[in-house]
């Protein structure tokens, strides 16, 4: 069975004040494997980040079934108990967005311990863990006591990924992590992804610059409007 | 016209994953005051470790839900039970009087907005803490004194002002008492009503943040109650979103406040500034 | 005119009653006594009657003096130790014209004994009842206002806050405040308020061979610590109570120490102590051997163990 196995994915927003629904995307098929980096491609509004969330659940997709292999037993995503998704994302999943979401008082080193502390890692094993992910992506050690909520753009977003790439996952949901980081946290970026992959974790993602993370990519989803379901392309490109 | 009954969504399945059963079953809860519905067949399930989230605009019956789940008024029906030893399947709402009360000191404990609600003003603040182990027989003083202490450090309260009496002690600090009190029987249930309503927003964010270490740290069931969606997003893992007395929206918290379903709800989480 | 005398003036005694109550009267009175045994520390509601003395005024015990007392009974009154109080000797007074019963002041030979706020210091006996005036029965007035609360707290033996009380005074004071009505378990359920005696009263109550009743005229409630039932005052284990330390205190009329004294305001300023019950000091100043005390003459009670030595908490 494959790691993730993904049918007839649609998502429609319904706004009640509009009394509209707005279509993102239809009938959308795919598979991935472990170890396997899917991007996901297509122009603005179709519906990329939408996709991710869907997948992770923070939309509810319209219909489909998403097939997951969680360790515990297969599930479809599309479907899982909110309880069990809850405790997918502690155990399984990861999301990378654009935005850290700083809490007051809480310093960088905490925000990036947290995952492994609900994760049940004791405080001892956790803290050096963050503060080696902190390094990785290049925070000056000064930061790291200091509260994000202060922090520049690209700062901020260093915490972010050290935070939502700290605690190993089994399927990761990149979604624009790029975006506001220079050069060099890029590179770092793409280094830690290409570990990850080696390790086995599968990807999928949405890059503003995909040629950074090309060399890791297994294949393409391509969003390409939803009025029309057959507009729409997936395309494995197994190299 | 809700969203829930056009299916505009997957439904969900039961849960498979999750191998313990839930803390607390609450099923068809409703409540009466006089001609007044303020619970309507309200069902919710807490796992053991899990923060649920309860919001909605005063008036929807938040709070009557937490005052029947601490077993403080009689509910008019539904079932209620605890995951716990001795008092598996038993509905928890149609026990003794003297019952429910050692359920309440044991298992639950409580934070409310109002602090008088919660707590003595005029006795010290170590001693609102040691009443709850008084309550259940401790007879040694030494023992009380050292257990009050490590209850409010773990709520992160100042131990130099711990026999200062609650009323005059700031806002934030009567939370931590409250909280302090709520968790020295170390129960498995911690019902929250507003716990930081009122609070000066740095002052939440320290209480938010202590509240988030001890659910961790002490594998508690949470049920939180707030009108204010930042505290739910920070702690809650699922939310029920309750109004006129009935739930019309449940789900994970983030899928809540991005792609809420129910009209009301949309509506709820648009208004927020 | 003709000469009227006040007693003339007066209904004769054979209009009332023996012993002034109705019959109607003495039976509820003696049906909540025995009520009152059989739960012991359990505060029994009655119907406080009208009595020639005001509420408040020691119409509790007198109604259970009353409902008790027959030809054969002797009786003694006290107020705070003393027979020769004019409070006591109404009470005396008009018991024993009521009733017809004997008086003394001697507390060995008393059947009856009504007093308010101290126990005698000989040991009181299997044949004697001990009939104690109660202002205010509730123990848990000062931490629940409402009466009907307090009713369920003591029906779940909810006893915490008067806990909590005590935990304050260590606190804040290193020691337990209480002076007088040190509230007590009775027969390990319920808590009372016993009477305001002296804290060196209140172990005097545990194991008695007498019965005491306790009664409020006001407060129309009334309770019982029955013969041999146990009475601990509430102590926390490492911090035990204490009764009053009066231990360099001697009695400037009979030179007695280690008995309760009343601490007496000199002409130079200094204090002065005399025994606090009078018919005992009456005994020692005729030469009269008094009974055995509940403290021996270096002040160790009669039940060994019962009262352990100060500690102070940190």
């Amino acid at each position: 069975m494959s790691l993730l196995h993904v049918e007839h994915y649609s998502k429609r927003f319904y706004i009640d004040h509009l009394q509209r629904e707005i279509a993102v995307f239809a009938d959308l098929h795919f598979t991935l494997e472990a170890g396997q980096f899917l991007l996901v491609s297509g122009p603005n509004g179709m519906g990329k980040s939408t996709l991710l969330r869907c997948l992770y659940r923070t939309y509810r997709p319209a219909a489909g079934r998403a097939w997951y292999a969680s360790r515990r037993g297969p599930i479809d995503l599309a479907r899982a108990a909110d309880v069990d998704m809850a405790l997918l994302r502690r155990e399984e999943l990861g999301f990378v967005t654009q935005f850290l979401r700083p809490r007051p008082r809480v310093s960088a080193r905490e925000l990036v311990a947290e995952p492994l502390l609900a994760a049940g890692c004791p405080w001892s094993e956790a803290l050096p863990r963050a503060e080696a992910m902190l390094a990785t992506f290049g925070l000056k050690p000064a930061l790291w006591s200091a509260y994000p909520a202060t922090f520049s753009g690209g700062e901020q977003q260093r915490v972010n990924l050290a935070r939502a790439l700290v605690h190993p996952c089994r399927l990761l949901l990149l979604d624009e992590p790029t975006a506001s980081l220079d050069a060099a946290a890029r590179a770092s970026l793409t280094e830690r992804l290409a570990q990850l992959k080696a390790q086995g974790v599968a990807m999928i993602g949405v890059f503003h610059y995909p040629q950074e993370v090309r060399p890791l990519l297994d294949g393409e989803i391509k969003l390409a409007g939803t009025a029309d379901p057959a507009q729409m392309e997936v395309e494995h490109v197994v190299e | 016209m809700t969203a829930i009954s056009n299916h505009r969504f997957v439904p969900n399945d039961p849960p498979r994953l999750v191998a313990t059963p839930p803390l607390l079953r609450a099923q068809g809860l409703v409540k009466h005051y006089g001609r007044i519905t303020a619970v309507q067949d309200v069902s919710l399930e807490v796992y053991p470790g899990e923060v649920l989230g309860v919001v909605g605009e005063s008036g929807s019956g938040k709070s009557s839900v937490l005052r029947l789940l601490n077993l403080e008024e009689p509910a008019d029906a539904g079932t209620y039970t605890l995951e716990l030893p001795g008092w598996q399947g038993q509905n928890l709402l149609r026990l003794e009087r003297f019952q429910q009360r050692e359920v309440q000191i044991l298992h639950i404990g409580i934070v409310y907005q109002n602090p008088h609600l919660g707590l003595r003003m005029r006795y010290t603040s170590s001693g609102n803490v040691a009443e709850r182990l008084l309550i259940t027989g401790e007879r040694r003083y030494s023992t009380l004194r050292a257990a009050a202490r490590a209850s409010l450090a773990t709520s992160e309260f100042p131990l130099d002002r711990m026999d200062d009496p609650p009323r005059i002690l700031s806002g934030g600090m009567q939370q931590r008492v409250q909280l302090a009190r709520a968790i020295a029987l170390r129960p498995r249930l911690l019902l929250l009503d507003e716990p930081t309503t009122g609070l000066d927003v740095s002052v939440q964010a320290m209480v938010l943040d202590t509240l988030k270490r001890l659910q961790r740290e002490l594998h508690l069931a949470i049920v939180i109650v707030s009108h204010d969606l930042g505290v739910i997003r920070t702690l809650a893992d699922r939310v029920i979103v309750m109004r006129h007395g009935r739930v019309v929206e449940t789900g994970l918290t983030d899928q809540v406040l991005e792609d809420p379903q129910d009209a009301y709800t949309q509506q709820l989480v648009h208004a927020k500034l | 005119m003709s000469h009227s005398t006040l007693a003339a003036l007066a209904t004769p005694r054979a209009d009332y009653s023996y012993a002034f109550l109705d019959a109607f009267a003495r039976r509820e009175l003696r049906r909540r006594t025995l009520k009152a045994i059989a739960i012991p520390g359990y505060q029994v509601p009655y119907a406080s009657r009208e009595l020639p003395i005001a509420r408040g005024w020691g119409t509790g015990g007198l109604q259970v003096s009353l409902a008790l007392v027959g030809p054969q009974s002797v009786v003694k009154v006290i107020d705070q130790g003393a027979d020769d109080s004019v409070n006591a000797a109404n009470l005396r007074r008009f018991i024993t014209r009521m009733s017809g019963a004997a008086t003394t002041t001697d507390a060995l030979q008393a059947t009856i004994l009504q007093s308010r706020h101290r126990i005698p210091e000989e040991i009181l006996r299997e044949y004697q009842t001990l009939v104690l005036q109660v202002p205010d029965p509730e123990p848990l007035r000062a931490v629940q206002s409402d009466s009907s609360r307090a009713h369920q707290m003591h029906a779940d033996a909810d006893y915490g806050q008067m806990w909590l009380v005590l935990y304050e005074q260590l606190v804040r004071y290193r020691q337990y405040l209480q002076g007088a009505s040190y509230p007590s378990l009775v027969n390990g359920r319920y808590v009372i308020s016993p009477s305001p005696i002296p804290r060196w009263d209140t172990p005097k109550l545990h194991q008695a061979a007498h019965l005491t009743l306790l009664a409020a005229g006001r407060e129309k409630r009334l309770y019982a610590v029955p013969p041999y039932t146990d009475v601990y005052p509430l102590e926390f284990t490492d911090v035990p109570f204490q009764v009053e330390d009066q231990r360099d205190w001697r009695c400037r009329h009979t030179g007695v120490q280690h008995k309760f004294m009343n601490e007496l305001p000199l002409a130079d300023g200094s204090a002065g102590y005399e025994l606090s019950d009078s018919g005992y000091q009456q005994k020692i100043t005729a030469g009269t051997a008094p009974g055995a005390t509940y403290y021996d003459d270096q002040g160790n009670f009669y039940h060994d163990g019962y009262l352990k030595p100060p500690v102070r908490p940190e």
